[in-house]
């Protein structure tokens, strides 16, 4: 029972930061209709810069914890936004009106030039987050030691959620990006400037993956130049899981699969882990394509 | 005045074709005799890489339909291939048709349920097929993939009784087989099955309302694909004699994806992406570390710059002879 608690916090935290990255995809999807593959890697570029950020500029010393990590998230979040805004200008606008295909290359080549940047820049070894910065406190809840940076994590996730929620739904800015969404040309002609909504999901999503990317430093300790790929197909899979293009769904397809992965491999098998979140993935495009909370729409023609 | 146009470049593209094929040829046939060692097992190397675009490009450059997990087709042809010929010694180049038609196999299977999905989700669960192939290889399935390790101790392929094991003996051996795959794939373009899946390609719904069985036709070109992966898996294993996970990775998926798309669809266009993708890198090794992130650069402005990939097919053109006057004007009128 103490152990399936301890999983389920676990799961959910890891869960929190597949969703945030998960709603970077799933907003650039809905408008643009392209799978971000630098996405994943924008992530890692975060994960980096947070750690350079608390030993560089010796924030670590400085400091206390608290508003030390604050700075650097923020810090981070407007980085990796801005390499966003600068990705979209450089690789994908020009590809608007051309195929599909070639904007997925696009990606794929940005994906290719962000991991390889971040191995020269960083090196190809694994890289340590400062233990002072990883709150090493255990609390006890329900009889069940919990780590405490766990349960932060799962706050903050949720509380960047619900504010990007809050936006989207409840501004100005955010119904225009929803009618970007729908209809591009509609959208125009309503007298929205679709680029810049365009470049506006392109600074929040990599934002939101970079704070993400600050998250797994600290919570597991550990980052590398190539974890950009695997947390970012499986965020790519929340979003699928969740529908794409639906931001609460990005965020339950997260925590979704968060759980699934962490149960699947605390008591099924831990050598399939990370098949066990292809296999969900490839079962739910057959069963229900759109995902959980997509709505099912009919092919334009 | 278009249509005449058209006929007599035919010709003239008709008249140049024949002797430039034989300058071509003449030319691959001599180049390694003046290449060194070392090069000639890169252009070993991009061989395999050209059959694998190749048969790809049936898949996602003549049916466009989003393919990244060819390196698992890939995959089940090389381990066939190891693990019949390591365990019953049966000769690798018997082995060819096995290894083709068990990746085929496994393809169809796969792809029966998510034929009819569109393009980015199909290009997502094609994704997950590859990893998941990577780790069942991993955890040594069965217990006859080996593990992490791989298999070794492939034999080589043999051919009227001579042992092939040098790189050059490898280099005619590959480069026979991509001119054997482009002189079989042309053919098939110009076939009914040829036209039916360029249609797919342009419009799938518009396809369906001319009564082509779209699904069928897809799962046709996945099959095939797949097939010829599978036989260029097996001339892999026998070339490598050692296979291991680590080279059927959703990577080697996105090289051959971008050697596709870098070509544009055609077969000439896929020899010359897989040039680009595998011999680019090559070139840069004076960059040493750094070599893949100018390939990521160059891929991003490759596409910025000509977003319809380098050799897209040529349009199809009809013998406009056999319309009769009467049609001809109507289609005019149109």
């Amino acid at each position: 029972m103490d152990q399936l608690f301890l999983q389920l916090v676990n799961g959910l935290a890891v869960g929190g930061i597949y969703a945030l990255v998960a709603l970077g995809y799933t907003m650039v999807y809905g408008v643009l209709k392209l799978i971000n593959f630098a996405h994943g890697d924008l992530f890692t570029i975060g994960a980096y810069l947070g750690l350079t950020l608390f030993v560089g500029m010796g924030l670590a010393g400085t400091l206390t914890v608290f508003p030390a990590v604050l700075s650097v998230a923020v810090m981070v979040m407007g980085l990796t936004a801005l390499l966003g805004g600068v990705l979209e200008r450089v690789a994908y606008r020009p590809l608007r009106k051309a195929g599909r295909l070639s904007a997925v290359v696009s990606a794929l080549g940005a994906s290719i030039f962000f991991q390889n940047a971040v191995m020269l820049v960083w090196g190809a070894n694994y890289e340590v987050y400062p233990e002072v910065m990883r709150p090493s406190t255990v609390i006890f809840l329900f009889g069940t030691g919990v780590p405490l940076i766990r349960l932060l994590i799962i706050g903050v996730s949720l509380m960047l959620m619900l504010s990007l929620y809050g936006f989207i739904h409840h501004t100005r800015t955010g119904t225009a990006v929803r009618a970007a969404a729908i209809d591009q040309g509609a959208a125009a002609l309503m007298g929205i400037n679709v680029n810049r909504i365009i470049t506006l999901v392109f600074l929040i999503g990599p934002g939101l993956g970079g704070v993400a990317g600050v998250m797994v430093g600290l919570s597991y300790g550990q980052i590398d130049f190539s974890m950009g790929f695997s947390y970012g197909l499986k965020a790519f899979t929340a979003a699928v899981l969740g529908g794409i293009g639906n931001i609460p769904g990005a965020m339950l397809g997260g925590m979704l699969l968060g759980l699934i992965e962490t149960l699947g491999s605390a008591y099924l098998t831990i050598a399939w882990k990370d098949a066990i979140s292809f296999l969900v993935l490839i079962l739910i495009l057959i069963i229900r394509p759109t995902g959980i909370l997509g709505e099912r729409t009919a092919e334009k023609l | 005045m278009l249509k005449r146009s058209g006929t007599t470049s035919g010709t003239i593209l008709q008249r140049v074709k024949f002797p430039a094929l034989v300058a071509l040829t003449a030319l691959a046939a001599g180049l390694p005799l003046t290449l060194n060692p070392y090069w000639t097992a890169v252009f070993v190397s991009i061989g395999l890489g050209a059959l694998l675009s190749l048969s790809l490009n049936v898949i996602l450059g003549r049916a466009g339909i989003f393919n990244m997990g060819h390196a698992a087709f890939y995959a089940v042809g090389a381990y066939v291939t190891a693990i019949l010929n390591t365990r019953f010694q049966v000769p690798v180049l018997w082995l060819l048709p096995v290894a083709g038609a068990a990746s085929g196999l496994c393809a169809l299977l796969v792809a029966r349920p998510i034929i009819h999905l569109r393009g980015d989700y199909l290009l997502i669960v094609t994704v997950g097929i590859v990893e998941i192939v990577r780790i069942a290889l991993i955890n040594d399935v069965g217990g006859l993939t080996g593990g992490a390790n791989g298999i070794f101790g492939i034999a080589r392929p043999e051919i009227f009784g001579i042992r092939i094991r040098r790189d050059i003996q490898f280099y005619y051996l590959v480069w026979g087989a991509v001119a054997l795959t482009v002189a079989l794939f042309s053919r098939l373009d110009r076939s009914r099955v040829g036209r039916a899946l360029s249609c797919i390609k342009e419009d799938d719904t518009a396809a369906e309302g001319c009564g082509i069985d779209v699904a069928r036709y897809k799962l046709l070109a996945f099959g095939l694909g797949a097939f010829w992966a599978g036989m260029a898996g097996a001339l892999f294993a026998a070339k490598m004699t050692i296979i291991s996970p680590g080279s059927f990775t959703f990577w080697d998926s996105v090289l051959l994806f971008a050697a596709v798309t870098l070509g544009g669809g055609s077969q000439t266009g896929a020899v010359l992406g897989a040039f680009l993708v595998f011999g680019l890198p090559e070139i840069f090794r004076d960059f040493a570390s750094a070599r893949m992130l100018v390939f990521g650069l160059a891929l991003m402005a490759m596409m910025v710059v000509r977003p319809q990939g380098l050799l897209p097919p040529a349009l199809r053109r009809y013998d406009t002879r056999f319309i009769t006057r009467g049609e001809r004007a109507a289609g005019d009128g149109e």
